[in-house]
């Protein structure tokens, strides 16, 4: 198997606060290879975004820090590195698309001047061929008519319009791995699908590596070729989306499909995790989901579980699948 | 654009006209300034003629036309004091306190623009906390105060620099100095607000992911925002300066405007008042009209609303 | 207390902004302001008990006595412990009694401007169109107005007197506020509680004091108790220039004025009054910036 784009090995981000010591990445470890997409899921709160913006470093320094652990990007660890390094890594190898196209581009400045910087940035072009790149940029996302909405501001956009500018702008190096975040989750349903395309055919075109956050199952099972599902920090489960959709093994992604309303469903009620989402800053020693696990053990209060293989190519953080 | 200019344009000639009626009849309610000019032996013939020479016993209608037709060709009218063209008093006093202003305002700006913005960067540190202090006293000081302390200890006791009136660079300095110390206040703290909202937004968040450095992040992405609310109290403070700055130029013997109107309302003299009054309403105009410009200038969102 | 995730995620989420002081920041919003509020205090009851407080007869001149240094210095006594001014005025007694003089002028002033102004801002918000425009006009108009001279003329018309103060510097300041407001009660109008209300039969009066008034509280809270200090600084520029409170009433202003010259010799009778103003206005402002985060942190431009 050739080596993978990225490789997070035993990850953990603390954030320190009046509450005390946040464990918000609490000993992450996943590998996305080229081509392909990896689904991030979770609830919120948990780490999903936070694991991501440790990759790139933009955490709130000082108060957050990555305390253990590397990121490795094409085998380099990129959690020794300066800030001036991380600048250079930023945008040029790893891309992101944010949540909100309404508030991601820069309100005061045209479309044109925001699409020019990563292009004249990355490639260090000027003037008229500069302007050519980034309507040409503009024109793979599917733009239509890109040289003059080079000009246009975002205000005069919509919000899938700009989710594309934004898009343009993450591959206008093209980079190694795109991290896009819930990308879809303030588009019309509609447009939805068109995004999601598009974001498939970059994906090919480039030979890039996605991860992809998300909380919405139903596009982890359209775009997603595997998928990590997260839980107070820690990841519960990771495997093949088709294996994970037919047999999921760790209970916490039992019990999130499980919550899914399908249509010819004869429930009167929907079914809920018990409990609620642990205290970051107090997590229980062992199992995090322990205490709202059907099956808890004794020894899943005692001992946090590691990831232990289900299936081919699946493995669960549980000890209901431990040979001893 | 243009429309947009136009529509302030009109807006300003209006209040103008308003501020024009009510200087007027302010004025009259100073009090009758033959008193201040006839000598205590006039008789009452002697105050008929200068009423008929002066033109005060044409009806007021008559009088406000009169003057509002003459102002409009740049003729204030005579000073009943010192008997000379009002306008040339003006021309004279006028540019004094501009040239104050601005060189208040200007170094106001050189020092509150690095000290807002560098707050907001480093949140936290000594030099956020510093200039929060120096944010709070500017606002709280009385101005007059700073004044005197500064004429005795500066130029009185360390003869360091001029005490009043003008004299060179040197005399712009304290005056300039206590003019512009609250507006520094005022101004970093709004581009420290400012910059702390817009550092947390998400467009400043997609910029730095997207590579650019962080110098660019700050004076280029985020500063652009939080300008708007800057611009629009810039604007305000400039008025204030011209217009308010009768203390200082009181305490620093600075011949500007300020000692004018205090002059022509302590000697009653009509068309003074009446000039300063409109001259200034027509600087903080301007000045307002060239604020709104820039900010069309600065957030296109304001240049396609209208 | 158990924060859920959410807050987790928000409080280092969105940031990435070195920010060294996440706790202390949010520690500093709770706690109430005591130093400016017993500044304030302090000032209020000196106000009030000031014939009760003050050690002498703030008008009494006695030449004999002229100049004479604060307790602490040499030449100073018990009997003026902050010394005395040119007239040989205790300054004690003098500060005393001219803290009624500044807050009387800073309180009546903003309240009447405030309540003037907000009336205006709600009426011209809530009926919009012509009313709005017209309003306006007035208003900018009106701010352009430079307080100093209106008070200056009134003083020299009618002759210089408090009321003279309080109305000269109210009939500009109202502006302020009728700006402000009407800016809230826009974004407010398009909030569908009002269009309920409306659909509800209410009529224009009961909206405005019912719906749109309370929910401007908050604003007018935080721009009043900001505005005092502005006030009472202009009030004391005003006693300066000779065209505030009319000597031989103590007001600081006047008593800066009068120890102007002298503030290499007998600094006390100038720097002292300036430090009450300084301490006055410094606890309303820190008070109104207290306010201002607690209720309503948009208003940062004020």
């Amino acid at each position: 198997m050739p080596s993978p784009v990225i490789e997070i090995r035993d990850l953990h981000t603390h954030i320190v606060t009046r509450w005390g010591t946040i464990r918000a990445v609490d000993g992450v470890s996943f590998s996305v290879g080229e081509g392909e997409t990896l689904g991030l899921v979770g609830e919120s709160g948990s780490g999903k975004s936070m694991t991501c913006l440790s990759v790139v470093r933009l955490i709130p320094r000082p108060a957050a820090r990555i305390t253990r652990g590397a990121v490795l990007l094409d085998g380099e660890d990129l959690v020794p590195k300066s800030e001036r390094e991380m600048q250079r890594i930023r945008g040029r190898k790893i891309a992101m698309i944010l949540q909100d196209p309404m508030s991601s581009l820069n309100p005061v400045f045209s479309v044109g001047m925001q699409v020019r910087e990563p292009v004249a940035l990355y490639h260090g072009l000027r003037g008229r061929r500069l302007t050519a790149r980034a309507a040409a940029l503009l024109g793979s996302v599917r733009i239509p008519s890109p040289e003059a909405r080079l000009r246009a501001f975002p205000f005069q956009m919509s919000g899938g319009m700009r989710q594309r500018v934004v898009g343009a702008m993450a591959i206008a190096a093209p980079p190694r791995l795109l991290i896009a975040d819930e990308p879809t989750t303030s588009l019309d349903l509609t447009i939805q699908a068109q995004y999601l395309g598009l974001l498939q055919e970059l994906q090919s075109r480039h030979r890039l590596a996605m991860i992809f956050i998300t909380h919405n199952l139903g596009i982890v099972s359209r775009i997603c070729d595997r998928v990590a599902v997260m839980y107070a920090g820690r990841i519960v489960e990771t495997g093949p989306v088709r294996q994970i959709f037919k047999s999921p093994a760790h209970p916490y992604t039992q019990a999130l499909l499980e919550s899914i309303p399908r249509l010819g469903d004869r429930r009167e009620r929907l079914t809920a995790i018990e409990g609620q989402p642990p205290d970051l800053a107090r997590l229980p020693g062992g199992c995090a989901f322990a205490p709202r696990c059907p099956y808890v053990m004794d020894r899943c209060r005692a001992e946090a579980p590691p990831q232990l293989a289900v299936a081919p190519g699946q493995v669960s953080a549980c000890w209901r699948h431990a040979s001893a | 654009m243009i429309r947009f200019i136009l529509s302030r344009l009109v807006q300003s000639l209006a209040a103008l006209a308003i501020l024009s009626v009510v200087v007027f009849v302010l004025a009259r309610t100073t009090g009758d300034p033959l008193h201040m000019i006839l000598p205590m032996s006039a008789t009452a013939e002697d105050y008929a003629n200068a009423r008929q020479y002066l033109g005060l016993d044409r009806p007021y209608i008559e009088q406000y036309f009169s003057f509002v037709g003459k102002a409009l060709t740049g003729d204030f009218g005579t000073s009943l004091r010192a008997r000379r063209p009002v306008m040339e008093l003006i021309q004279e006093r006028l540019p004094n306190s501009i040239r104050l202003a601005v060189f208040a305002m200007g170094v106001s700006l050189a020092f509150a623009f690095p000290l807002g913005i560098l707050a907001a960067v480093w949140k936290g540190t000594n030099l956020d906390r510093t200039a929060q202090v120096i944010a709070v006293l500017g606002q709280s000081l009385p101005t007059f105060w700073v004044a005197i302390v500064l004429v005795e200890f500066v130029a009185g006791r360390l003869q360091w620099l001029p005490a009043g009136g003008i004299s060179g660079w040197s005399s712009y300095v304290l005056p300039g100095f206590t003019l512009g110390w609250f507006v520094v206040a005022g101004l970093m703290r709004l581009l420290r607000s400012g910059m702390l909202e817009v550092l947390d937004s998400e467009y400043v968040k997609l910029a730095r992911v997207k590579g650019v450095v962080e110098h660019r992040v700050i004076w280029l992405h985020a500063l652009r925002n939080a300008l708007v609310p800057v611009v629009t109290f810039a604007g305000i403070y400039f008025s204030i300066l011209v217009t308010t700055a009768i203390v200082v130029e009181t305490v620093f013997a600075w011949p500007g405007l300020g000692r004018l109107a205090y002059d022509g309302i302590s000697s009653r003299d009509f068309p003074v008042i009446q000039a300063v009054v409109l001259t200034t309403a027509a600087i903080v105009a301007v000045v307002n009209l060239g604020v709104d410009c820039l900010y069309a200038l600065i957030d296109p969102r304001i240049r396609y609303a209208r | 207390m158990a924060i859920d995730p959410g807050t987790a995620e928000r409080a280092a989420g969105g940031l990435a902004v070195p920010e060294r002081d996440v706790t202390a920041a949010a520690a500093r919003r709770r706690r109430l302001p005591l130093l400016p509020l017993a500044i304030i205090g302090v000032f209020v009851l000196v106000a009030i008990l000031a014939p009760v407080l003050s050690p002498a007869d703030p008008l009494s001149q006695s030449l004999r006595n002229r100049f004479k240094p604060p307790v602490w210095m040499e030449g100073g006594s018990t009997a003026h412990l902050l010394g005395t001014d040119r007239l040989g005025r205790d300054i004690l007694s003098r500060i005393i009694w001219g803290s009624r003089v500044s807050l009387a002028a800073g309180v009546v002033t903003v309240l009447i401007a405030s309540a003037f102004g907000a009336a205006v801002g709600l009426v011209a918000g809530y009926y919009g169109g012509r009313t709005d425009a017209a309003l306006m006009r007035i208003t900018d108009a009106t701010m352009s107005f430079p307080v100093i001279l209106l008070a200056l003329i009134l003083a020299v018309t009618v002759g210089p007197s408090f009321t003279n103060v309080v109305v000269a510097i109210a009939v500009i300041l109202w502006a302020r506020y009728a700006r402000v407001i009407r800016g809230q009660v826009l974004t407010l109008m398009s909030l569908d509680f009002i269009a309920q209300a409306r659909i509800a039969g209410a009529g224009a009066w009961r909206i405005i004091t019912r719906h749109l008034l309370p929910n401007t509280l908050n604003t007018l809270v935080v721009l009043v108790t900001l505005q005092v200090g502005y006030v009472i600084i202009v009030e004391a520029s005003l006693s300066f220039l000779g065209a505030g409170i009319p000597p031989p009433t103590p007001a600081w202003g006047s008593m800066i004025a009068e120890g102007r010259e002298f503030v290499t010799s007998a600094w006390w009778a100038s720097a002292i009054p300036g430090l009450a103003i300084l301490a006055v206005v410094l606890a309303f402002n820190l008070l109104g910036d207290w306010l201002r985060d607690t209720l309503d942190p948009k208003l940062r431009q004020l």
